[in-house]
């Protein structure tokens, strides 16, 4: 008989909205034996922006006056986010450095939201098999497409407040998210084989815990700033930080 | 047991056994005969790979004249399915297609071309481009069964098309593909695509019964922007029988029957005037014929994508002058910047043949032509603005600035204009369709730049269109062969007199010869 674990997994998720945590979560949900978290290190980072941001493009929101009405300065497509110096929106993950799996898989999906014709967050990780909740806010027609290459793709007919989910079963950085209706509609989907993922918040800060001791190498992607790599070495029960600096 | 309960129970083992046999038999084909990998290959290599590319990454040689696309095999993402959205086709799916073609694209059906066994076999070379099928593949997706069509149902149709799922932002307020999302339409790989014309079911990829459109709505069109409702069946927010008054009412926005071809449009005699603009009500009573239109590839530069697949044309005549009256669909009045992503998308993913792309959109073009003097026996000029023996008047129009001349052609690109008649015209442009009028004399005032038309005589006719959004100009843009006009002969008013006069006339003599004869009588 298949045993049922039942065990917290420390992972916390800084979210591009606004840098909340995700919540904890005990695993062994839907039958499926569950993983004990690796360990107890965690990463603490912070993703800076050094010099002018450059300005994001403005949207030709016309179409759908519901969604225009919510910006008051005229809606703008959300490329590079920077407040304080600190660079929001960068998925952050681990590429080397990991003991072999299998992994924790977070309790909770990851969600993705249609609000005022833009995606929010435009950015999100999930692990190979993780639910990706895709919520549409908006009281009008979306479709979410996922354009994956290694993955199977989906295109959502969304037409009203609604809400879906997916997964992905191959790790693949990014997947795009498009809306057809929206053309300016963009999101990605970090996909990874384990659970040590972040992204930036508004506050460039992220978090990847549960970590077992060791050193390992982060990426940091950015959609038009590139990637970055470094390596950071943590202790059972330590945080390390990192920090990435990314610029116009 | 009775004798006839034994009798049954045998009757039952012999009907079940018979039930296994035939079913193996009829399975026999299959089970015997494995898909032939190698003889895949070699048919794919021959017929596929020019446009599908040897790899099958839809890369062939011809590929870059193409839009559409040829598809791409390794992602294994197909657009016509009865699988959910998302997953990969089932092996009829793809023989669907083989058989069939694409008729949105340049993709032709095989059905007459390869036997059953081959087109199988070339199913199982295609899908060994990509490792998903290795994971097997799924089953068809269950649908409900089809409500009956009625006018309440349509109207529903109609106003879930509108409102609720919201079909009209892509297809247009009356299907035509001109909604305000389409001009920024791509698939997959960033191709510009074209919401489908609705109007047309007979272009529908995947086929054009109600069925078919239920199915392509449920499941999605993967690798392009016509996304799935399964979800929103899933979350309550629509039902199937609300899906299938939308297939209903998308099938209703085509004719119940594809265009007959035929070839010669017939201008009507009318009393008095003729329609006095192409939106004029008088048309509606007006037989049209519908000419198919293709590719101008003959003469440098070639063109091998046009936008407009067919022309409507009817004709009246009153006598003394002639209004021919075109009718096409067209999702944009070109140039309009609405549509320069489109544009743009065109000119950067395929390659111009022959001459470079123009650098933004022009106008619409529209031209019909005639032998500028009748054909003698059944000579006429070459269907591409004629030859230097034979040359041929043409009338031309375009959309911005809104003109139609006239003039005279032998051979592509040596039209001439000049004045040979009272040539007028008019143009209107609405939800994804063009309606243009010429309106002339049927005699020329100068035959050497015009022709004359002459009732009870037919006189060849044939047509070239361009989208000026798709990059076509005067020379790239749809062509059609030759086809006819014949001038109806009023008929003069005796043979309406002439009947009534012989009635009245044999009333008048049967009364005299009763009144007659019931005066011998009495």
């Amino acid at each position: 008989m298949r045993r049922i674990l039942a065990v917290p997994v420390l992972l916390s998720v800084a979210c591009g909205g606004g840098g909340e945590s995700g919540g904890e979560s005990s695993g062994g949900g839907g039958g499926e034996a569950a993983v004990a978290a690796l360990g107890t290190a965690s990463i603490m980072g912070v993703v800076n922006f050094s010099g002018m941001a450059p300005a994001n493009p403005a949207i030709d929101m016309a179409e759908e006056a519901e969604c225009a009405a919510k910006y008051a300065d005229g809606p703008t497509d959300p490329v590079v986010v920077v407040a304080d110096g600190k660079l929001a929106n960068v998925f952050v993950r681990i590429t080397s450095g990991l003991p072999a799996g299998p992994y924790p898989m977070p309790s909770s999906p990851s969600v993705i939201d249609q609000d005022g014709c833009l995606y929010t967050p435009r950015v999100v990780g999930v692990m190979v098999g993780q639910d990706l909740e895709i919520q549409n806010s908006d009281p009008l027609l979306h479709n979410i497409k996922a354009v994956p290459t290694a993955n199977r793709g989906f295109n959502i007919s969304q037409p009203r407040v609604m809400s879906s989910t997916r997964s992905f079963n191959t790790a693949e950085v990014m997947v795009p998210l498009e809306c057809s209706v929206h053309g300016w509609m963009q999101a990605y989907v970090g996909v990874v084989e384990h659970p040590y993922f972040a992204v930036s918040g508004a506050d460039g800060a992220f978090t990847i815990s549960g970590l077992p001791a060791g050193t390992y190498t982060l990426e940091a992607w950015h959609e038009t700033l590139g990637t970055q790599t470094m390596d950071v070495t943590v202790e059972d029960g330590g945080s390390a930080s990192a920090e990435f600096s990314f610029g116009s | 047991m009775t004798n006839h309960g034994r009798l049954q129970v045998a009757a039952c083992r012999l009907s079940a056994a018979s039930t296994i046999l035939l079913a193996f038999v009829a399975g026999l084909p299959g089970v015997l005969r494995a898909q032939d990998l190698e003889n895949g290959k070699a048919l794919y290599d021959k017929w596929c790979a020019g446009c599908h590319g040897m790899t099958g990454q839809g890369d062939g040689p011809a590929a870059d004249y193409m839009l559409p696309r040829p598809r791409d095999f390794t992602f294994a993402i197909y657009q016509i399915r009865t699988t959910s959205n998302g997953e990969l086709p089932t092996d009829d799916d793809l023989r669907y297609i083989v058989d069939n073609g694409m008729p949105g694209s340049t993709m032709p059906g095989w059905k007459d071309k390869l036997g059953p066994g081959d087109r199988d076999d070339v199913v199982a070379y295609i899908k060994s481009f990509s490792r998903f099928f290795e994971d097997g593949q799924p089953e068809p997706v269950a649908v409900a069964r089809a409500p009956r069509v009625t006018d309440e149902g349509l109207a529903e149709g109609r106003r879930l098309f509108e409102e609720e799922v919201e079909c009209i932002k892509c297809h247009g307020a009356e299907g035509r593909g001109d909604g305000g999302s389409a001009p920024e339409l791509t698939d997959d790989d960033g191709f510009p695509i074209r919401a489908a014309n609705l109007t047309e079911n007979w272009t529908f990829n995947g086929g054009g019964s109600v069925e078919d459109i239920l199915m392509r709505i449920r499941v999605g069109v993967d690798g392009t922007p016509m996304p799935s409702n399964g979800d929103a069946i899933d979350a309550g927010i629509i039902t199937e029988e609300q899906l299938w008054r939308v297939a209903q009412y998308v099938r209703s926005l085509s004719p119940d029957a594809p265009p007959r071809r035929q070839d010669v449009v017939r201008a009507a005699f009318v009393e008095g005037d003729l329609p006095n603009g192409p939106e004029d009500p008088a048309w509606n009573d007006v037989e049209a014929l519908y000419i198919p239109m293709v590719g101008q590839i003959l003469e440098a530069p070639r063109w091998f994508a046009p936008a407009v697949d067919g022309l409507w044309v009817r004709a009246l005549h009153n006598g003394e002058g002639m209004a021919l009256q075109f009718s096409w669909d067209d999702a944009s009045a070109s140039p309009d910047e609405a549509w320069d992503p489109f544009f743009d998308g065109v000119v950067t993913s395929m390659v111009a043949p022959d001459a470079p792309h123009l650098e933004a959109q022009g106008p619409d073009h529209l031209a019909v032509q005639f032998p500028l003097t009748p054909p003698e026996g059944t000579v006429l000029p070459y269907f591409l603005a004629g030859d230097a023996r034979n040359p041929v008047y043409q009338i031309r129009w375009r959309s911005n600035p809104d003109m139609a001349e006239e003039g005279t052609a032998t051979g592509l690109g040596t039209f001439a204009s000049g004045t040979g008649s009272d040539l007028t015209h008019g143009a209107a442009f609405a939800n994804g369709r063009w309606q243009v009028q010429f309106t002339r004399s049927l005699t020329a005032s100068d035959p050497g730049v015009a022709a004359s038309f002459t009732p009870g005589e037919s006189m060849p006719m044939a047509f070239y269109v361009a989208d000026g959004t798709n990059a076509e100009d005067d020379v790239r843009g749809a062509v059609s062969a030759w086809y006819a006009v014949y001038l109806d002969v009023p008929l003069p008013p005796r043979v309406f007199i002439a009947p009534v006069v012989a009635t009245l006339l044999t009333a008048g003599l049967g009364l005299v010869v009763v009144i007659q004869a019931q005066r011998r009588s009495t």
